[in-house]
């Protein structure tokens, strides 16, 4: 059985009153399953419809059509089976300012019927660099904290399945390795991972499977390793003073002074390299690299890889 | 604990732990108009003939004071909570649409009687009314709350804004409970508003509650536990209905 399965999921938002403009479809005909214990990637640049697909998948938005099951429960007619399965980080930083850290996740656990939960919850607290901040109101948190705090309140009822919408954002880096080798350590001891993140180094480090959506759809999915091998299995970068001819310029990504090419095997790497030199630019601190997450994901958002769904 | 006396409880606690504003400030509201309304017409009002006016205004005044804190709980718990965010985390547990009724308009029964019960100890300094039916009493001051704590999920449910939420509490809520008999019987009124009076379902409300202190009442309380029993009903449905469809917090 998958631990979660879309299933021709569809969603369609009605125009606002007083705007005028189509219906916007954020997300049409997405069809995945992912595996229980698997640590799966979805990615997308902003309003692809990750968001959208989470909020169906945790009852806080409906489809307009098709269905989602976790564990086999279906999200709307067994949702109380689902959500206790779930466990959902969402994207937005919120709190409830009238409660301690400690009520709070003796709350949250008792919204599940847990009771006693103080060992599990010291755990969490410790595993996530909260436990001098227990009785601290919540007000007082810090944002990495309260990103940390909406972690630990996901996972208070030892749920199968935790879902991970932009868990690192605003989290510095020390903070961030803490969070990601604890829900390593979950995922090892079971737990099913679902994250979406803007950091493409934690998916390919993480992810042993990405969707990737554009568009409110799938334009990709397969393992981690797959992805990476169908792209561009190199990358030419070098640094430049002067603007790139035009016909350079569109195959290329340009960060500043830095120029990335994507290419296949030596000679197309010889190929930009001799087009630079006839258009009479100079290159320096030239550099060949492995194709990363991020190359794939440009390359399958501009449509040009194979490594489509 | 289940998880739907956990909600009950989050929710009491919530009021509880500002109880300064959410309980302390009615009361002392309750005593102002007490103190103005009673001083001055003291002495110079009888009310069903026999009962002076401070005594017949006490019962209003606590009534009053347990229907807008009812609806002031549930309503202003669902609407910071949308626009904080912070409903995320009720919205992701396996709680009912029952549950959420049940707590929320359990909680707001909570504040209601213990605001009335405040406003009470206070005033009966005032004028002591009687206690002729205590059963009546607690019977109309517990649907009274609920009628209200249900209101208060609509009116937080339907409200995406602090100033629509104001304007139900200012043109809705605020007008049917002055007008419902709190600081005067009906029968002092032209017959066109003591017509419009029997339109209100809070005159109901208050006037069976008072008459478990006076055993006297502008109408009879059978048809008042009626009316009132009918109105909880019906905006229990529509709420427990708004929940069920997650109208505004389910997109």
């Amino acid at each position: 059985m998958s631990a979660i399965s879309f299933q021709s999921v569809s969603k369609t938002y009605p125009t606002q009153r007083g705007q005028s403009g189509a219906a916007v479809k954020a997300l049409d005909d997405v069809s995945f399953d992912i595996q229980q214990g698997e640590f799966f990637g979805l990615l997308g640049p902003n309003g692809a419809g990750k968001t959208s697909l989470i909020s169906i998948l945790a009852g806080l938005s409906r489809a307009s059509s098709g269905s989602v099951t976790v564990h086999g429960h279906n999200v709307l007619g067994d949702y109380a089976a689902a959500r206790r399965t779930l466990g959902v980080v969402p994207q937005e930083l919120v709190f409830d300012p009238f409660f301690s850290v400690r009520e709070a996740l003796r709350i949250q656990s008792g919204y599940f019927g847990i009771k006693n939960n103080d060992a599990w919850i010291d755990e969490l607290l410790a595993s996530l660099g909260l436990a001098d901040k227990a009785s601290a109101n919540m007000r007082q948190l810090s944002g990495g904290m309260k990103r940390r705090m909406l972690v630990a309140q996901a996972l208070v009822h030892k749920p199968q399945v935790i879902v991970l919408d932009e868990p690192t954002a605003g989290v510095d880096v020390e903070l961030r390795q803490t969070l990601w080798q604890f829900i390593a350590k979950l995922n090892k001891q079971g737990s099913t991972v679902l994250l979406t993140t803007h950091y493409l180094e934690e998916a390919e480090a993480l992810c042993s499977r990405i969707a990737m959506l554009k568009l409110g759809k799938v334009v990709a999915l397969a393992q981690t390793s797959e992805l990476l091998q169908a792209a561009s299995s190199n990358v030419l970068r070098f640094k430049i003073d002067s603007e790139l001819p035009a016909a350079l310029a569109g195959k290329a990504r340009i960060t500043g002074r830095i120029v990335q090419f994507p290419a296949h095997n030596a000679n197309e790497i010889e190929q930009y390299l001799a087009a630079i030199r006839q258009a009479g630019l100079e290159a320096v601190d030239v550099e060949i690299r492995k194709a990363d997450l991020e190359d794939v994901f440009l390359e399958v958002m501009s449509g040009k890889s194979k490594a489509a769904a | 604990m289940t998880g739907m006396q956990t909600l009950l409880y989050k929710e009491t606690l919530r009021f509880w732990k500002v109880g300064f504003q959410t309980v302390g400030a009615p009361i002392l509201t309750a005593v102002m108009y007490m103190l103005i309304f009673g001083h001055v017409l003291e002495g110079r009002v009888l009310v069903y003939g026999t009962v002076n006016y401070t005594a017949f205004l006490v019962p209003g005044l606590v009534m009053m004071s347990v229907l807008q804190n009812a609806f002031a709980n549930s309503s202003s718990s669902l609407i910071q909570s949308k626009i904080m965010g912070s409903l995320v985390f009720v919205l992701l547990t396996p709680l009912s649409h029952w549950h959420w009724f049940f707590a929320y308009v359990g909680a707001a029964v909570a504040r209601g009687l213990l605001v009335g019960a405040g406003v009470f100890a206070v005033t009966v300094y005032f004028g002591r009314p009687d206690f002729v039916y205590p059963l009546w009493i607690v019977l109309f001051a517990v649907l009274g709350a609920a009628m209200l704590g249900a209101l208060g999920v609509i009116a937080g449910l339907w409200s995406d804004k602090f100033d629509q939420m104001a304007a139900f509490q200012n043109f809705v809520i605020m007008p049917m409970t002055f007008l419902s008999g709190v600081f005067y019987s009906i029968h002092s009124l032209p017959p066109f508003w003591q017509t419009v009076s029997h339109l209100n379902p809070f005159f109901y409300m208050i006037d069976g509650f008072r008459y478990g202190f006076f055993g006297v009442s502008d109408v009879s309380p059978w048809l008042s536990l009626g009316i009132v029993s009918t109105a909880l009903a019906v905006v229990s449905a529509i709420a427990v209905n708004m929940l069920r469809t997650g109208y505004k917090i389910r997109s």
